[in-house]
């Protein structure tokens, strides 16, 4: 029986296996945030080790950055403190760390990709669970906690039980005005925020292939938000186009090795998984959540369910929590209802290309007064492209305000957030109670289904301004 | 790591589902370098009427004083979201040995475990059961039989526990000591591998 793509990756990877334990799995690359690894490093200094394999660490500061004056010291003493504590131990520590001020830094899951630190065939790890998005160059790449941040800095190990695989296979065209969010949105409506719980999965079909590497990347971002342990997409040329001359890439005869290395990782077709499942592409619309989790969305046309329509009274009375939150009337329409704030960013979508989708949406066009937007590129080389093509004038004519690069709006974290009671599309991907701000309602979206609501000021199916 | 036996204790129902990580320890209160404290800050914004300490939500269940205990009753697909494991220290610094649930989030269960804040798997007519008790019924959990049982009725479920995981809470082992003494291995696969 032949392997699937996630099992050739796992075997080359298992030091050894516990018996009737978990896996000592190797680990490749190893990122790190100011959020979730400080812990850690005073956990080994007390055991008084130090990194067993720091060369394979990488570190940015991200989720407390503040987007507006980078060049200031962070007013929040808080968050100050998280990363000047970062930079402390990097340096203590031998830890490459593209920080506040250099031209690498950016979100964790952005610039791992676009340095080229990001390779097909390899384990990658962060105490984040966004870190699924490196998934899409077909590596193992999966979310921590912070016991087993300090487990790879002595050991360059995690302990793994060994998850099941399912593959997922989108197939034929996409219909205009549906992009790769809408997508892994749909998945997610389509089995629940818990659907792939215990899974690790892989996205496959003519669909998925057609697909720029950007992305590929939103689509294996949000596999967490369905429970799964990870989502990942065989290599293939697209993939090799992208990792290409960047700045970590191997190069010379290091490349074409490496070329011929990752043309194996692919699922073998006769490889088994545990479930599968089929998605036909040209059923799927603009998506758009209305509830306080990512599986609770809709195609942007349809109404909301009927509560007393849910047989399941955990489901119910979960679905009546998140409307009551939302201030929203079961088995109504969002179209047109008013937004206030539109965020264009986060790990999910805040690659060159989700903005240039927007910049070409919003060219010659301006906000609605009624609507704040923010652009926040993922990271200091996004934002450099983003003047380079000269998006930011679109976006600074379209009233749009464009911020520096960091996790900004998604969390809550930092300073940018939502005020309580008021709706934000946003292009990141979660929308639970108090996600964006204590009290403020989320509504995930395309990049494109976003830049629409930014336009007309109210929830909009984007096919009606690209007609 | 404290090992961890048995629990003895009545126990607070949350039968809410899909509770995140953003619930149980909302990411404003993530900026702490150490991994205490946070206990006062979970479930926080359930908890207090605007963020303010002075103002608890009568509705909401911690702060119900006829429920208490070190035991967590959850709805399904509890733990789901953000990796921070300050999810986990929050339950345990705010008193919490076992959260109960029907479903767990992966990333939660292993942040859990490794904390010894033991995730008991029930089925869901058990958790279901388990929400109908009063708040003064008792749960008795056996990490060495792995079973858990409602003491009134006597009614028992073995929930499935990871015999390497096992050893580890009985014993307050944690996954570090293990790795380090496995170095050599480690090295010996590198070089394998280079």
């Amino acid at each position: 029986m032949g392997k699937t793509l996630f099992n050739k990756i796992w075997d080359a990877h298992v030091v050894e296996k516990i018996e009737d334990g978990p896996s000592v799995l190797y680990i490749d690359r190893h990122f790190i945030h100011e959020v979730t690894s400080p812990q850690a490093f005073k956990g080994i200094e007390k055991r008084g080790l130090s990194l067993f394999r720091p060369k394979q660490t990488i570190a940015t500061a991200d989720h407390n950055v503040p987007t507006l004056n980078q060049h200031l010291p962070i007013k929040d003493q808080l968050s100050k403190m998280q990363v000047d504590q970062l930079i402390e131990n990097c340096e203590k520590h031998g830890v490459a760390l593209y920080g506040l001020g250099h031209p690498y830094q950016g979100i964790v899951h952005v610039i791992g990709p676009e340095l080229g630190i990001t390779q097909p065939g390899m384990t990658i790890v962060c105490g984040d669970s966004h870190t699924s998005t490196h998934g899409a160059f077909g590596t193992i790449a999966f979310g921590i906690g912070t016991s087993e941040v300090e487990m790879v800095f002595a050991s360059q190990c995690v302990l793994q039980t060994q998850p099941k695989t399912m593959r997922i296979n989108i197939e034929g065209a996409l219909q205009p005005g549906v992009v790769s969010k809408d997508i892994i949105l749909y998945i997610i409506a389509k089995i629940s925020a818990s659907g792939a719980t215990g899974y690790f999965v892989e996205y496959a079909g003519s669909t998925i292939r057609s697909l720029s590497m950007e992305a590929r990347m939103t689509i294996c971002n949000m596999s967490i938000e369905m429970g799964a342990r990870g989502g990942m997409i065989a290599p293939d040329q697209v993939t090799f186009d992208y990792l290409k001359g960047r700045v970590y890439a191997p190069k010379g005869n290091a490349w074409e090795q490496k070329i011929s290395e990752w043309k194996q990782l692919y699922s073998d077709a006769d490889a088994v998984f545990d479930a599968e499942l089929h998605i036909d592409a040209s059923a799927i619309e603009p998506m758009i959540t209305y509830g306080t989790n990512p599986g609770l969305g809709i195609p942007v046309q349809a109404h909301m369910p009927v509560l007393e329509s849910i047989a399941n009274e955990g489901e119910r009375k979960n679905m009546e929590q998140a409307l009551r939150y939302m201030d929203l009337q079961s088995g109504a329409s969002l179209l047109g209802m008013p937004v206030q704030h539109v965020f264009i960013g986060s790990c999910t979508n805040s690659r060159i290309e989700d903005l240039r989708l927007v910049a070409n949406l919003v060219k010659g066009r301006k906000k609605h007064d009624s609507v704040k937007v923010m652009i926040v590129p993922g990271s200091q080389q996004v934002a450099k492209q983003v003047h380079a093509e000269g998006l930011d004038k679109i976006f600074t004519e379209a009233g749009f305000q464009i911020r520096q690069a960091g996790c900004s709006a998604c969390l809550g974290m930092n300073e940018d957030k939502v005020p309580a009671g008021e709706y934000c599309i946003s292009t990141s991907n979660r929308n639970f109670e108090g996600r964006q701000g204590a009290g403020a309602r989320t509504l995930l979206a395309s990049p494109l289904t976003a830049a629409a609501a930014a336009i007309t000021g109210v929830v909009t199916d984007v096919r009606e301004l690209i007609k | 790591m404290q090992a961890l036996k048995e629990i003895h204790s009545s126990f607070v129902p949350l039968p809410a589902e899909n509770v995140d990580t953003d619930q149980i320890i909302p990411a404003r209160f993530l900026k702490a370098t150490t991994r205490d404290g946070f206990g006062k800050n979970l479930f926080r914004d359930w908890r207090y009427e605007n963020d303010d300490e002075t103002r608890p939500k009568a509705d909401f269940v911690l702060n119900q004083p006829q429920f208490s205990g070190t035991i967590l009753v959850a709805g399904k697909n509890f733990g789901c979201g953000s990796s921070r494991e300050h999810a986990a220290w929050a339950l345990l610094d705010y008193g919490f040995k076992a959260v109960v649930s029907s479903f767990f989030a992966d990333i939660f269960k292993n942040n859990a475990l490794n904390n010894g804040v033991l995730p008991v798997i029930v089925s869901e007519s058990f958790l279901q059961k388990t929400f109908s008790l009063s708040p003064a019924d008792a749960l008795h959990i056996d990490v060495t039989a792995q079973t858990i049982t409602i003491e009134k009725t006597g009614e028992q479920e073995s929930f499935e526990l990871n015999p390497y995981k096992k050893t580890c809470l009985l014993n307050g082992y944690d996954d570090i000591d293990f790795l380090i003494s496995r170095k050599s291995a480690i090295e010996q696969f590198e070089s394998a591998k280079a």
